[in-house]
């Protein structure tokens, strides 16, 4: 009963492209095609970076930038997103400094590597798996309670579908009819644990029947067939009508992390084969079909994106090493106990790390590559 | 004397998981990315080339699930091995641990057992932040019915693993991150012991230092530097903190008269409290010679940032220094 793979853009040859979604000018598809490229460009600068010793672990999306610039742009500016470590950067298509997300993946957190959630309506990068459903569905419930038109959108794997937090999120969501759409990026590996040791099911977007909800799968490679189901969704959601699961069907084109090698796991033909269908290309070649763009302009856009991620790795760079007098700042919302005051005098009276000492640029691999945790 | 060789804490650990699968056929793993993949720091690499998919079982993403299952699969007497990515997920699962595993052979009236041990990498160290970095023993040593493991070197991480395996008991074995890679001295061949015994692995007449898992390196370090400013430490390694060793820390706070606890988690209901109440509940009360210290992680999550990090958790020269205060009076 595998479902149907809902698509919009075709291959340019045999399988022809399905209508452009309803709403969507020409600008907006170059919008968003500027979008892909500039999560594409962070992606493989952050890499980059870490292979240079210059950020910690980091978690690359490559090929999931349709899963993530897609429904985004089917969301209204009061939505909440909740992102995995997966779309770690999708707060830059909120107004997110890329400098800011580039310096929580530092290690330079405190007052830089984080943005303010109210502001930008993106919750915190979340890497304990599936913990952060639930809240997304207590955020739409309590929008629900003040008669707030707000919906919430959360992303997340094949692998997170297993766990308890889950099942629970989508129980509550369907249970209070709350507008959360569930958003399950199926890159079919979990780390090493290919889909098929996941779940039994042959789908995830058949699970939703359990709840009572509908369950749409798309190719998660296909940015407009990402948007159009987001957007069926919400509006299903802002009507009363509750949650609803999306699919994205597509393949973990990378690694898991930076610390990962999948060959000592999968075959890489197999992720080659893959690779063909990445969303940037694919846009790309899509619109130069439409004739929307053309060969300019798309190097323009390119160099564009390039620009701005040259400027965030710069002002990332500028940002001085946290001082320990940071460290009880945010443990409680207000004040500190007394203790706290206690150990921040006996952290001041001691000369021992954390003295001021940036992270280096290194040749070639970061040392602490092997000992990072799996986990990003 | 039986063979001996340098490996690290992390094959050690490896040995003693392939020797009981080897004897024991009830013996079978089961957790995320542990087949293939040898698990998120490698401990588990080869045994299931080695033993095959029914006995090194990768799960999907499911804590509650691994933790629950085992038990279940213990009640008829197998002996799970089950594996936490990383000992912070244990939260999860705390239903399954602590009001199950823990309490079913107390509510089966001693009628069923589960002998079962859940593994987990703990601690900091790493840069993995604060949802990735904690030390959680003390959260469950308030736990009636569970055994809580901490080993400090690869040959004592053998022998306790060996025999929590054996143990009709759940018990958490937890294995620092930073001391996988840790060479030390393991005999070959199937050995079990220490579970439930602290030991004296440097002794010394003027205080006792008291610590557990990757504190002890810090400690004995600390006690190389402290000798050369004329102090005489002793270092208990605690291994097991339930049960625990009382007898052993009393003995030793009783020779040296002061009694300083060195751990990784949060000062505020860390384990070092129980030592310290221990200690001065005891016998060795009478003999103390200056009020008993602690020096313990800060009272904060784990930062990412790399520097900050190893400014929350002691260090050599934090337990010198309180050692220094302590002989000061
Ligand atoms: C509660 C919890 N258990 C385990 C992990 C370790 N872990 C990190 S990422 C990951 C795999 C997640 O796979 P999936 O949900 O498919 O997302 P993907 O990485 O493919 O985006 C695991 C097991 C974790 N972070 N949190
Ligand atoms: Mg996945």
């Amino acid at each position: 009963m595998t479902a149907e793979v809902l698509y919009v853009i075709g291959d340019g040859a045999g399988v022809p492209d399905n209508d452009v979604p309803e709403g969507l000018s020409n600008k907006d598809l170059v919008a968003l095609y500027r979008r892909l490229v500039l999560l594409r460009t962070f992606d493989e600068r952050a890499v980059a970076l870490q292979r240079q010793g210059r950020i910690g672990t980091y978690a690359l999306y490559w090929g999931e930038e349709g899963t993530q610039a897609g429904p985004l742009y089917a969301c209204d500016d009061r939505d909440w997103l909740f992102p995995s470590y997966r779309q770690n950067a999708i707060g830059v298509l909120r107004g997110v400094a890329p400098s800011t997300v580039l310096a929580w993946w530092r290690g330079y957190g405190g007052r830089h590597g984080f943005w303010n959630p109210r502001e930008h309506r993106t919750a915190p990068i979340c890497v304990p798996i599936a913990t952060h459903l639930p809240h997304a569905v207590g955020l739409a419930w309590a929008a629900k309670i003040r008669r707030e038109p707000v919906a919430s959108i959360a992303w997340f794997g094949d692998g997170a579908t297993s766990e308890g937090d889950w099942h629970e999120a989508m129980n509550f969501a369907s249970v209070f009819k709350v507008a959360t759409v569930f958003f399950c990026v199926n890159n079919q590996w979990a780390i090493s644990t290919p889909f098929s040791k996941q779940t039994a099911t042959e789908t995830i977007s058949e699970k939703a029947a359990a709840y009572a909800m509908p369950g749409v799968r798309v190719d998660g490679f296909d940015p407009l067939a990402c948007y159009a189901a987001t957007s069926q969704a919400l509006e299903r959601g802002r009507n009363g009508g509750g949650p609803t699961l999306i699919e994205a069907f597509c393949y973990r084109l990378g690694a898991h992390g930076t610390a990962d090698d999948p060959k000592l796991y999968r075959d890489e033909s197999e992720a080659q084969r893959w690779r063909t269908l990445e969303p940037v290309n694919r846009m790309a070649s899509y619109l130069l079909r439409l004739g929307v763009l053309d060969d300019d302009d798309l190097q323009s856009i390119g160099a564009e994106a390039k620009k701005t991620i040259a400027q965030a790795v710069h002002e990332m760079e500028a940002i001085a090493q946290p001082g320990r007098e940071i460290l009880f700042d945010h443990v409680y919302a207000s004040g500190r106990p007394w203790s706290f005051d206690e150990g921040l005098a006996e952290l001041q009276g001691t000369d021992r790390p954390p003295a001021v000492k940036p992270l280096a640029p290194q040749p070639g691999p970061s040392t602490g590559d092997a000992e990072a945790p799996a986990g990003t | 004397m039986p063979e001996a060789r340098s490996i690290t804490y992390a094959e050690a650990i490896r040995e003693a998981l392939d020797d009981a699968m080897a004897s024991d056929e009830s013996v079978f793993l089961m957790g995320e990315d542990i087949g293939v993949y040898g698990g998120a720091f490698g401990v588990t690499t080869g045994l299931l080339q080695k033993y095959g998919a029914d006995r090194v079982r990768d799960t999907p993403i499911s804590e509650i699930g691994i933790v629950g299952i085992a038990v279940g699969a213990a009640l008829v007497g197998m002996r799970p091995v089950a594996e936490m990515q990383f000992s912070d997920f244990t939260a999860n699962a705390m239903d399954q641990l602590c009001n199950q595993a823990a309490k079913l052979h107390f509510m089966y009236g001693g009628k069923a057992q589960v002998p079962m041990v859940l593994r987990a990498p703990t601690g900091s160290g790493t840069g993995a932040a604060a949802q990735h970095s904690q030390s959680i023993e003390s959260w469950l040593a308030n736990v009636p019915g569970l055994k809580i493991v901490m080993p400090s070197n690869a040959a004592d991480a053998k022998g306790l693993l060996t025999a929590a395996i054996a143990d009709p008991n759940p018990v958490v074995f937890l294995e620092h991150k930073l001391l996988y890679k840790t060479k030390g001295e393991v005999e070959v061949g199937s050995y079990s012991g220490g579970l439930g015994s602290a030991v004296v692995t440097h002794e010394g007449r003027d205080v006792s230092i008291v610590c557990w898992s990757a504190m002890v390196h810090k400690a004995l370090a600390a006690a190389g530097s402290l000798k050369d400013q004329g102090i005489d430490a002793e270092v208990i390694d605690v291994r097991t903190l339930r049960p625990l060793d009382r007898s052993t820390i009393v003995g030793s706070v009783s020779k040296t008269g002061r009694l300083l606890v060195v751990h990784e988690s949060p000062l505020t209901g860390g384990f070092g409290g129980e030592i310290a109440a221990t200690v001065t509940e005891s016998d060795a009360f009478d003999f103390l010679e200056a009020p008993v210290k602690r020096v313990a992680g800060l009272e904060t999550p784990i930062p990412s940032n790399p520097e900050l990090e190893k400014g929350v958790v002691p260090q050599e020269e934090d337990i010198v220094k309180a050692a220094v205060e302590i002989l000061a009076g």
